[in-house]
């Protein structure tokens, strides 16, 4: 039983609860650093270990915490790890650091390590704390590496700096530049309702179907 | 004052936080459903904005920057590996103060903005404002005009797509793409319209 639930911790997020593309939580990371796949999964390696240590570290420390001040435990925590990722990327990998700026920093205040401190951690144990942010950092990455695909493939021709495009195709800059990035996730959104319909948001207004009225 | 007035025109239009940084995404998609909503979110944002990039400014240039400390007597210390915990320590606090100021003294502005400003603290335009100011190394009146703008241009487009929206709701959109994937598209097609902006400058 216990085994069972572990793997479903794990792989709920990823497959059928994706923090991004249904929860809609931490997008503004998700779309600003994917014009590129090697800076994509810098960020994705981060988040997975913030996400991990941070719920680790609520999870062991959850009954101690007076619930009024919850949120700004939680707070100190996370910040206390993106500092450390910070330093550890200015350490070991200068030139993608510089490429990230600020949303190392932003990671702080991306939704899904808060949410998952707050709605999972606080109740659960540490192991399976540590899966579940395994598995939500999975399907964060899961999103931004097919986006980064997607964006420098067609972009600038390339995946991780190699040429992959055949010769006749002409890169569309447009893809590098922000827009795309809010299209793409659109249409994935689009995709990913058409394959489960049970997702589709209810109509505001229904409309009337159209009727030719007789002349005569 | 020239310098001043294009720094906060490269902030509102150019350099939009929420359109070319896809900063504060989850407040702007999450609250753009009425223009009402829409316009106290801004404003709060506007405020806590102006306010907090400054004082992060000042913490940053008296505190936290290399050999900042000398007036102390501490001239080789270099506290800026605490600069994230610090800023969000910052705006977190000044969220609460606001709040509480505000109650006291206003309460009709209370009302109006009261749910909105907690939203605050997590919302990422806030941080990356602040952020963006240290990178770029704004001096103190330049951060004052930044953290101005910013808000502004945050604002205009949450306002922008909110009142998209209610128009939108009328329309007869495709089943899956009815909600967040039309909303998604829409951003995208403004923020490609704000992007005739870049390479304005004064």
């Amino acid at each position: 039983m216990a085994e069972l639930k572990t793997k479903d911790v794990l792989f709920g997020p990823i497959l059928y609860n994706n923090p991004i593309a249904l929860q809609v939580l931490g997008i503004c990371s998700a779309l600003a650093v994917t014009s590129s796949l090697k800076v994509s999964l810098v960020m994705c390696a981060a988040v997975i270990a913030v996400t991990c240590a941070s719920n680790v570290a609520v999870s062991l420390i959850r009954s101690q915490i007076p619930s009024s001040i919850r949120i700004i435990v939680q707070m100190t925590i996370i910040a206390s790890l993106v500092i450390v990722v910070d330093q550890f990327l200015q350490a070991f990998a200068y030139q993608i650091s510089k490429q990230l700026s600020v949303f190392v920093g932003l990671i702080i205040t991306n939704c899904i390590i808060l949410g998952r401190a707050e709605g999972f951690a606080m109740q659960n144990g540490p192991w399976l704390s540590f899966v579940d942010g395994l598995g939500n950092g999975l399907g964060y990455s899961l999103i931004l590496v097919v986006v980064a695909i997607a964006r420098e493939a067609l972009g600038a021709g390339t995946l991780l700096g190699y040429a992959v495009m055949p010769e006749w195709y002409v890169p569309n800059g447009l893809m590098l530049l922000p827009p795309s990035a809010f299209f793409l996730i659109g249409l994935f959104i689009w995709a990913v309702r058409t394959w489960d319909p049970e997702q589709v948001e209810e109509e505001e207004y229904e409309m009337q179907p159209h009727r030719v009225r007789e002349a005569f | 004052m020239e310098h001043y007035i294009s720094l906060i025109l490269q902030a509102v239009f150019v350099e939009n936080l929420a359109l070319a940084f896809f900063l504060g995404m989850c407040t702007f998609i999450a609250i753009s459903k009425k223009v009402e909503a829409a316009v106290g979110l801004g404003i709060a944002v506007i405020v806590v904005l102006s306010i907090s990039v400054p004082v992060n400014n000042l913490i940053y240039s008296y505190v936290l920057q290399d050999g900042a400390l000398s007036w102390a007597g501490l001239p080789n210390v270099n506290l800026n590996f605490l600069g994230l915990l610090t800023y969000i320590g910052v705006i977190a606090a000044l969220v609460q103060i606001l709040e509480m100021f505000l109650d006291r003294y206003v309460p009709a502005l209370y009302n109006a903005l009261g749910v909105f400003l907690p939203l605050i603290t997590v919302n990422c335009a806030i941080l990356g404002a602040s952020l963006f100011m240290v990178e770029r190394n704004y001096n103190f009146s330049e951060s004052v005009a930044y953290g101005f703008g910013a808000g502004i241009g945050w604002a205009l487009a949450i306002i922008a797509l909110a009142g998209i929206r209610e128009k939108l709701k009328y329309s007869d959109v495709p089943a899956g793409l009815r909600g967040l994937g039309i909303t998604f598209i829409t951003v995208g097609l403004m923020s490609l319209g704000f992007m005739s902006f870049s390479g304005i400058s004064l």
